[in-house]
């Protein structure tokens, strides 16, 4: 179908547009920008007077909940999510049950994910059989299945040996080794960050030398094996401190932060609230001043929902024993306004965060609109004003550490591959 | 964020945390306690009729004799009934989730809830769940808080030293692992004592500890140099297993309570400790039965300070 979308001020990082322009939208591919191609017959026009018309938002870390886990959420439930959420890509973890560490699975997933015609779903495989961190999945027959990269989520590894040789042979094919830094000895049973809140609260502490000295290991090992690494989920100064270090010295890392942690601090925790449960925790002032510092100069390359959707009987618990995780999709796009508002940020830059820099990281030839790419596209309402209500969310998973908190910016329309997939 | 234990009368709702607990209502249930420390001395008849037709349900979820105890004597002089439950026996086990065990609970009527749980922020989670007139009350939360038994060590230490404002008060053990350390400290900070100290190995400390206003000593003979009161806590026995110490015998030696060590503080310094000791760990029985021990006083006036507790809250609209 040819669609047209009139009047909106189009942002588009990665061309570096940031102008009112119409967009041209044909056989499912951006056909022009700005002046119509020739011989174009609009069948649909969306008007977008008043709106922004950007890249579909690419999400890196996004809990599908498929397979095992249907009773927290479905594919069809937060698939739904996605798209009300403006986004158009997503990359999910092979936390499941059973984990993603066979080829069928994969294969299943992305079968039922292309049937639901919504957002694009890339399956992000275990690294290790059943995410044990003992013996190698079959990472070539994964990828030849769909996986885009490889990942233990938050399963640790703690034999470095087995890393070193999970990191060698994904760099044999090229393939991306995903990991979220965690020592697993001293993160053991911890819930908090190790600072004045776990203190006062009595809550079990993770101290911030888990997250460096697990991430000094995989920089080193990174060096050693020439892997793609990508670090997930970054949450300390000092952390944002070791990716820089290694940036500067030449090291082809890249990573994320989840966007709870660009707002909320364990200040958020208050009086054991088990929406801020989160992993990693959330940790002080100054570690979430440095994680936005680290997005700005380019240290921490993009933002993830770190979608979690969790079923109220698993949250409603004392905070420790409470599921850990927060319901994400539809909040994350008016969670990265809310971030380029605070810190002043040009929205191009910001959006950039969640759509560009995330499909670089994937190898996606995505999340800009250039002529003849897929016509991925959100379009929202920068200046529409709501409240985070869990009755609202289309997720399945109402735990949010936001709920009451009223945010900006509302999509109007999602497009997937040309295709009009939600529109509000 | 409000306040959870106060209604909004800014009156004692439920009993959570001594963390903000305003100065006067700690000085109420101080100065109501002592009017029942009669009650439980003085008379024939140990009862008052103040939580007459009243439910009182002990809910708990992780052993203990003799909190439990306390609690049932007071609600039984104050003439409430008073309701058992040993629920990490029963309902738990069976599957059934906290809040339903809480809900069932609320449909039998139940006025007061006495909580005990292993996890922090357990009499929080209740106490947000619970009907409107039914009060809480934290018998201990995981390593949260325990504002009873730090409410009952500020009554024993009024009751032989009179006045908080002079005072040097040292905290001596796992403060870590322990929900007794976090409500004194706040407790003692709330009445205005000027000096508060904490005296253990750095594995025993909690991050930024100094941060809730105590002076940190690692030196027992230091930190113990003219204080008014010592306050031991219980050491248990897992710490060995989870590398915090090497041994019980290094610890009783360097942090251990002993004649020795209690000549530097002050001639008439109280010792206290909020039970059960382990004599010849974290106390010398020498001085945990000697001259300077206040510890069964805190065990009796326990009973008329959690009395002062629940007749306050009953009171509340």
């Amino acid at each position: 179908m040819n669609i047209q979308i009139k009047n909106g001020r189009l942002i588009d990082p990665k061309n570096s547009i940031d102008a009112v322009c119409d967009v041209f939208i044909a056989a499912g591919r951006i056909a022009a920008t700005g002046a119509a191609p020739k011989g174009f017959v609009a069948e649909k026009v969306i008007d977008a007077n008043g709106l922004i018309v950007a890249p579909g938002l690419i999400d890196l870390a996004a809990r599908l909940r498929e397979p095992g886990y249907e009773y927290m959420a479905t594919l069809e439930s937060e698939m739904e999510a996605a798209v009300a959420g403006g986004i158009t890509s997503l990359a999910c973890p092979p936390d499941t049950d059973p984990p993603l560490d066979e080829p069928g699975l994969v294969e299943m997933l992305k079968h039922r994910a292309r049937n639901l015609n919504q957002a694009h779903v890339y399956p992000v495989a275990a690294l290790t059989s059943g995410l044990k961190g003992q013996e190698l999945t079959e990472m070539a027959e994964l990828a030849d299945a769909g996986c885009v990269a490889f990942s233990q989520a938050d399963a640790p590894l703690t034999d470095t040996r087995v890393l070193m040789r999970a990191m060698q042979y994904a760099a044999t094919f090229g393939f991306s080794v995903w990991l979220r830094p965690q020592d697993s000895f001293l993160a053991k049973n911890g819930v908090a960050h190790d600072g004045e809140v776990a203190t006062r609260c009595g809550l079990p502490a993770i101290p911030v030398c888990a997250e460096t000295i697990a991430l000094a290991t995989m920089l080193s090992l990174a060096r050693e094996t020439g892997v793609k690494l990508h670090i997930c989920r970054l949450s300390s100064a000092a952390g944002v401190e070791l990716i820089r270090t290694a940036k500067q010295q030449g090291l082809a890392v890249t990573c994320d932060v989840s966007v709870n942690h660009v707002h909320l601090s364990e200040m958020d925790i208050g009086f054991f609230d088990p929406n801020c449960h989160l992993i990693p925790p959330l940790r002080s002032l100054r570690d979430r001043a440095a994680l936005r510092a680290g997005l700005v100069d380019g240290t921490i390359d993009a933002i993830c929902s770190d979608h979690s959707p969790v079923d109220e009987d698993v949250k409603q618990l004392p905070f420790a024993e409470a599921e850990p995780g927060a319901t994400g999709l539809e909040l994350l796009l008016p969670l990265v306004l809310k971030w380029a508002g605070e810190d002043k940020l040009a929205l191009s830059d910001a959006l950039a965060k969640a759509t560009l820099r995330p499909a670089q990281i994937l190898g996606l030839d995505a999340g800009h609109l250039s002529v003849g790419a897929t016509a991925d596209v959100c379009v929202f309402d920068p200046d529409a004003y709501w409240k985070v209500a869990p009755g609202a969310l289309k997720s399945q998973g109402k735990n949010t550490p936001f709920n009451g908190h009223e945010v900006q910016g509302r999509v109007r329309y999602t497009l997937v591959n040309g295709k009009l997939v939600y529109q509000a | 964020m409000n306040n959870p234990q106060l209604n909004k009368h800014g009156e004692l709702q439920h009993l959570l945390t001594t963390e903000g607990l305003p100065v006067d209502i700690v000085r109420d249930i101080l100065d109501r306690a002592a009017t029942f420390v009669d009650v439980s001395d003085g008379r024939e008849i140990k009862k008052v009729p103040l939580l007459h037709g009243k439910s009182v349900f002990n809910m708990f979820f992780e052993s203990s004799t003799r909190t439990r105890t306390t609690f049932e004597i007071a609600a039984k002089r104050l003439s409430a009934d008073v309701v058992n439950l040993n629920i990490g026996a029963s309902s738990t086990s069976k599957g059934e989730t906290l809040l339903d065990t809480v809900d069932n609970l609320c449909a039998m009527h139940a006025d007061m809830f006495v909580v005990r749980h292993a996890q922090s922020g357990a009499a929080h989670f209740i106490a947000r769940h619970v009907a409107p007139d039914v009060h809480v009350i934290n018998a201990g939360d995981g390593r949260h808080a325990h504002p009873t038994q730090a409410l009952l060590d500020m009554f024993t230490i009024r009751h032989y030293k009179k006045e908080f404002h002079n005072l040097r008060v040292a905290i001596v053990g796992d403060v870590l692992h322990s929900r007794v350390a976090r409500s004194q400290i706040h407790a003692l900070t709330t009445l205005g004592v000027p000096e508060v100290r904490v005296i253990a190995p750095k594995t025993l400390l909690p991050a930024m500890v100094e941060n809730l206003g105590v002076q940190v000593y690692h030196d027992m003979a230091q930190g113990l140099h003219d204080v008014d009161v010592v306050l031991m806590l219980r050491l248990q026995n897992e710490r060995m297993q989870g590398a915090a110490l090497p041994s019980a015998q290094e610890y009783f030696k360097y942090y251990g309570l002993t004649e020795e060590k209690l000549a530097r503080a002050r001639p008439d310094a109280i010792v206290m400790h909020p039970g059960p000791m382990n004599r010849g760990i974290e106390i010398d029985s020498r001085v945990a039965d000697g001259t300077h021990s206040v510890i069964l006083s805190q065990v009796t006036f326990g009973i008329a300070v959690r009395m002062a507790v629940m007749s306050m809250l009953a009171g509340a609209k």
